[in-house]
Order: C-alpha cells, then sequence, then structure tokens
C-alpha cells in the first residue's frame, strides 16, 4: 500500500493509526462508491453509526478532530462546531453549502472546501436534457413506444412538440451551473436572460434584477441557483402565472426554491405548460399529482451522479484534506463574496 | 387551381390537408379502399403527388399517373419517391430542407442525453415510487463524449454545433473529407465507430447507405458506445442492433426511425439503456407548419409557372 502521507509533507501529528483522522456525520454518496479507497488514506470517525444521539458522540470523541467530511444533509450549526474544539476544516461533498452556518464558521476560522465547479457540467446537462425531454417529449413518445401504441393505435398521431429555437430561457441563478446552461442552450439558438443577485457585467445577456419581471418575457425559466433564505419559495403563483401556459420550468437546484404546492396546481390547472424537476421540497416524496401528468418529467436528485464526476469528487475531496493537513492552499476553498 | 387534382398518400398533417383542399382537387389516398380502381377512375386528373417519410411515390404510382408533373415531399428524405423515374419523365420532386433541421438536431441531442443519463428510465422510478426505497444509480456524464456523425450535411452539422457547445470532440465519416473543417475525418464508418462513444446517424437514405450500421460497425462501437439513429430506419441492420443491445454487446440506443415503422422490435421494450421515439425528429408545431407553407409554396411556384422553392429534380 503506498504511503499516501509522505507524498503529501503531512504533520505527523494529525495521524491516527498512520492516517488522517476526518469526522465523518452522515455518508456521502461518495463513502458508497469510493469508501474501501478513501479508508486506507483516511480514519473515519463515523458519528452516524453510534448509537449515542450526535451531540453525546461528538462530546466523547471529537476533542483532537480537526477535520470534518459533509455530505450536505446534517446542519452544521453553531452548536456542533463547538463540540468539536479543535475543528480547522469542513469539506464538503454537496452542491449547496445552506447545511452549514458559515458565519460562526467566518468567526471559528473554519475553512471550508467546496465541491466547487465539479458538478457544474453534468447538472448542465441534466437541465439541458430535461428542457428537451419536456418540449420535444422524449420520456412520453419512449412509454408510448413502449406500450405498443405506436402500432397499435393506427388513427392517432403522437402529439407535436415545441421547438426549441428562438425561445426565451431565462436562466435563475447565474453561477456555474448557470453559465454552463446558457453556453449550451445557445447552440440550441435560444436567447438567454437571467437573473442572479447581482448583475454579472462580464455577460453578455439580459439582466432581469426582477425574477418575477424575467418570467413576464420567458418562455422557460431554468432554477440554477443554491437554497437561502432569499431564494427560498422565490418562484411562487405569481411568478408561475407570469411565465404563463405555454411555459415551461425546469428545476436542477434546490426544491424549496419554487413554492412546490403552488407550482403542482398551475400544472394541474394548466397554468404554465410543462415542468423538467430534479429536486423537490420533501425529497424522496414527490406530489403524487405529478404522475398522471404526461407534461412533466421527473428526476430523483441525479444531476451530479455520473460515475465520472464522482470518482473525480473523490480525488478532490483527498486533494484538500491532503491540502489542508499539509498547509497548503486548498484546492477549492469557498471563497464569499 | 381548384380544378387541379393533387393526391396526398397518407394522414401527415391536419393544417396540411386544409390548406391543399382549399386550393385543389385534393384526393386523400387512404379513404379509396380499392387503390387500383381509384387511379383508374382518376389518372387524367391528378397532376400531384403530395408524399412524406412514410409513403411517397414509388414506380408503380407514378406509372400510373399519366399526367403527374411534381412530386412535393413533406420531408427532407426522399428515399420513398423514386427519383430516376421522375428524371425520365420530367416530373419536378420537391422536399423540405433547413426548416426540419434544427428540430432533428435537437432530437438528436436530446435523444443523447436521455440514454446516458437515463431520462426516461429514472422518470418510471420515480413514478413507480422505487425512489423512496433507495437512489437511483449513477449514469454516465454526456459532456465531453466524442461524437462521430455519419453525413455532415445540414443536420449533421447542427448536431456537430450543439455538441461542440458540450465540450465533445466531433469527429465524422462522410463520402468526401470537407476541407477547412475541425472535425476529425475517418475514411470508414467502421473506423469512426471504433473511435467516438457516441455514433449519430445523420445521412439520406440510398443505396450506399442501407444498412450502414452493420454488425461490423456495432461491434466496433462496443459495449460502451451509443448509437442514435435519427436518419431512416433501413440505416440499420435492426435484428443485428437488437441482438446487440440485448446481449449487452452495445452500450446503449437512442432510436427515432426503425425499418418497418410502426412496428419496433419488441425486444427492446424491455432494456433501460435504450430510448425509443416514434419519428417525431421534425415534430414540433412550429416545424411541420413551416414544412406544409414549404409544400404549399412548391406546388403554387409550379402551377404558376413560377421558379420552385426547394427543388430537388
Amino acid at each position: 500500500m503506498e504511503n499516501h502521507n509522505h507524498e503529501a509533507n503531512i504533520n505527523q501529528d494529525y495521524l491516527c493509526n498512520g492516517l488522517l483522522q476526518v469526522l465523518v456525520l452522515e455518508p456521502p454518496p461518495v463513502f458508497k462508491f469510493h469508501g474501501e479507497q478513501l479508508s486506507k488514506i483516511f480514519h473515519f470517525l463515523k458519528a452516524w453509526e453510534s448509537p449515542l444521539p450526535l451531540h453525546q458522540y461528538l462530546t466523547i470523541n471529537s476533542q483532537s478532530v480537526k477535520a470534518v467530511l459533509s455530505a450536505g444533509t446534517t446542519p452544521i450549526t453553531p452548536d456542533i462546531i463547538r463540540l468539536i474544539p479543535s475543528l480547522g476544516i469542513i469539506v464538503t461533498t454537496s452542491a449547496g453549502l445552506n447545511h452549514i452556518d458559515l458565519q460562526e464558521c467566518r468567526r471559528r476560522q473554519i475553512s471550508i472546501a467546496i465541491a466547487g465547479t465539479l458538478y457544474s457540467e453534468d447538472a448542465a446537462d441534466l437541465a439541458v436534457g430535461l428542457l428537451i425531454d419536456v418540449f420535444r417529449k422524449i420520456s412520453t413518445a419512449d412509454r408510448y413506444v413502449r406500450r405498443g401504441l405506436w402500432a397499435s393505435q393506427r388513427d392517432y398521431q403522437f402529439p407535436l412538440g415545441s421547438k426549441l429555437g428562438g425561445k426565451q430561457v431565462g436562466i435563475v441563478g447565474l453561477g456555474s451551473i448557470g453559465l454552463n446552461v446558457a453556453k449550451r442552450l445557445e447552440a440550441f439558438g435560444c436567447n438567454i436572460l437571467y437573473n442572479s443577485r447581482k448583475k454579472k457585467p462580464s455577460v453578455p445577456y439580459p439582466y432581469y434584477p426582477d425574477v418575477c419581471d424575467l418570467a413576464t418575457h420567458c418562455d422557460v425559466l431554468i432554477i440554477c441557483c443554491g437554497l437561502t433564505d432569499e431564494t427560498h419559495h422565490m418562484i411562487n403563483k405569481k411568478v408561475l402565472l407570469e411565465l404563463g401556459k405555454e411555459g415551461v420550468i425546469i428545476n436542477v437546484g434546490r426544491g424549496a426554491v419554487i413554492d412546490e404546492k403552488e407550482m403542482v396546481e398551475c400544472l394541474v390547472q394548466e397554468e404554465i405548460a410543462g415542468a423538467g424537476l430534479d429536486v423537490f421540497e420533501s425529497e424522496p416524496n414527490v406530489p403524487k399529482e405529478l404522475f398522471s401528468l404526461e407534461n412533466v418529467v421527473l428526476s430523483p436528485h441525479r444531476a451530479v451522479h455520473s460515475e465520472e464526476t464522482l470518482m473525480a469528487l473523490c480525488d478532490l475531496v483527498v486533494g484538500n484534506f491532503e491540502a489542508f493537513f499539509s498547509n497548503k492552499p486548498l484546492l477549492t476553498p469557498l471563497v464569499e463574496d | 387551381m381548384e380544378s387541379i387534382g393533387v393526391l396526398i398518400v397518407c394522414p401527415m398533417n391536419t393544417y396540411l390537408e386544409q390548406e391543399l383542399e382549399k386550393r385543389f382537387n385534393l384526393f386523400k389516398f387512404w379513404n379509396f379502399p380499392d387503390k387500383t380502381q381509384f387511379l383508374n377512375t382518376h389518372k387524367n386528373s391528378i397532376r400531384a403527388v403530395v408524399g412524406n417519410a412514410t409513403a411517397g411515390a414509388d414506380a408503380e404510382l407514378i406509372e400510373a399517373l399519366p399526367k403527374l408533373e411534381i412530386v412535393a415531399s413533406f420531408s427532407v428524405g426522399l428515399d420513398k419517391v423514386d427519383l430516376g423515374k421522375c428524371k425520365e419523365k420530367g416530373i419536378r420532386v420537391t422536399n423540405t430542407p433547413d426548416v426540419l433541421t434544427e428540430d432533428v438536431a435537437d432530437l438528436a441531442i436530446g435523444l443523447s442525453l436521455a440514454v446516458l443519463r437515463r431520462l426516461c428510465e429514472s422518470d418510471r422510478y420515480v413514478r413507480s415510487g422505487k425512489w423512496k426505497k433507495g437512489d437511483y444509480k449513477l449514469t454516465t456524464k454526456f459532456t465531453g463524449k466524442t461524437v462521430g456523425i455519419i453525413g455532415l450535411g445540414r443536420i449533421g452539422m447542427a448536431i456537430a454545433k450543439r455538441a461542440e457547445a458540450f465540450s465533445c470532440p466531433i469527429s465524422y465519416y462522410s463520402r468526401t473529407e470537407k476541407a477547412d473543417l475541425k472535425y476529425k475525418y475517418y475514411p470508414s464508418v467502421v473506423e469512426l465507430a471504433s473511435n467516438c462513444h457516441i455514433l449519430i446517424v445523420a445521412c439520406p437514405l440510398t443505396e450506399e447507405t442501407r444498412h450502414i450500421i452493420n454488425r461490423e460497425v456495432i461491434d466496433a462501437l462496443g459495449p460502451k458506445g451509443v448509437l442514435i439513429n435519427i436518419g431512416r430506419g433501413p440505416h440499420v441492420d435492426e435484428p443485428e442492433l437488437v441482438s446487440a443491445l440485448v446481449e449487452g454487446r452495445l452500450g446503449g440506443a437512442g432510436l427515432d426511425v426503425f425499418e418497418h415503422e410502426p412496428y419496433v422490435p419488441e425486444e427492446l421494450f424491455g432494456l433501460e439503456n435504450v430510448v425509443l421515439t416514434p419519428h417525431v425528429g421534425s415534430g414540433t408545431v412550429e416545424t411541420r407548419k413551416e414544412m406544409a407553407d414549404l409544400v404549399l409554396g412548391n406546388l403554387e411556384a409550379h402551377f404558376l409557372n413560377k421558379p420552385l422553392i426547394t427543388p430537388v429534380v
């Protein structure tokens, strides 16, 4: 077994059983697929495997812990941080950061390493895939053919879809994912508009500071932003009605950015034309009204789960921890603007 | 022009049929159970045939219509029209290029994404309630995959442009290499298939390109390779394709066309690595209207002795 630690020039004080000690609150997907490989480099303290309640577990085990690996589900609150007095770094594998109390981390000078732009291409690919699917009815068509209906329903013509070219596409959140979506859809002849916290001067697309105003001017809304207090239920009934009866919404951000109950109502009442959804307010629960709709494509929060990306994520996690433990700059530090 | 007889060979588009009825004496072929009798009765009044990808004007039909002057196809592909016979008899032929290029290219990319990222399969997964029991498995990334295109005409180039936006390296096979292109050329389909992850058929169907996707090409594409067919069903040796998919010798397929439409091999229905669509390449409201207007425009131009808009013969 190669000696990873020598290569990384790591302070031997950080080692436990010859391995870097890392506390893990809940198992990230990368564990499922690369757990064995990671266990050769890290000594993991697996909080979720303990019968003790989390606070108790931390009190007993976390006194010397400097590093935490987060999957993005268990909130890392000031209380939790207090129980890990030596905490120096949190490496998170999630795309979002809404589970970490950033203010407390700033106060305690705890570094945060993020997944960065690792997921952006996969997420953008899925957003575009869902959009084409909704517009061109690909999943509906696949169901239709597999049921033998193309051959048996001779007098029926499968309904026509809608052309992508020339459509106004409003991207909500023009970060790395949003920009990747824009670049792709431009090649399909779509016109890109956007809403973001701040206008991006280096970008050629028209900016709409108000998301409702954006919806008025669009045929499609693509949600690519993270979940914050400001973005929670930002896409509400008013926005959806402005999007209109021919409008389509795609969500690869977070379920709670959209007021799900209102969106379902709009879809059922045909106030909007369709939706492609990878995320939901209460996963894995999906409003059952959606199951009987033909103009909706549903995806089980898989926007960033390709084999290639997970392998790259594994390397990134290892690289960030090794950088921290050898006092080198993190590969993908959180830089707050 | 209401006295000009126009024969439309199969149902294709309500708007087109209505407009043809307004302007011409329209005969709907499918309303006449005895085709031979129909042709005998009306052969001297039919001066135009409107066909599509499903049915056109073969030698037999052309011979049966002595007053036929023009065949206007509601498609860009003309494999259902006997072009040689039309040339021989001085019959004009028009199709619908350009207006459907984008839609077909969009579908090619849509099918690629649907196969690699398992969009239809995971939609089924959610609808069946399986997500509550566990996460869906990992799929394959699309960005950056090598895309090989057979036929770099209008549709092939539009596919390349879209795939480039996903950082996909583009390679192609064509009858002749195209100058000044940044895409990599391969002189044979087998070599192209050996060197790409996603192989897309975008060439016309002719005698040379029939079964251009055969066992050898499928083997070269391999167990991780994906075939996308937005051309014509007969481009692919369908039984070979089916057995390769069932046996796992080919990674996956996105198919909009089949050898014997509307019949699709049932062995494909249970496979999760295929996506099947019922020949909807140009199937959008916007494009079908543009195609219909082009058919109407060509017919009008012909009967007013004006230059045809999109003639092929």
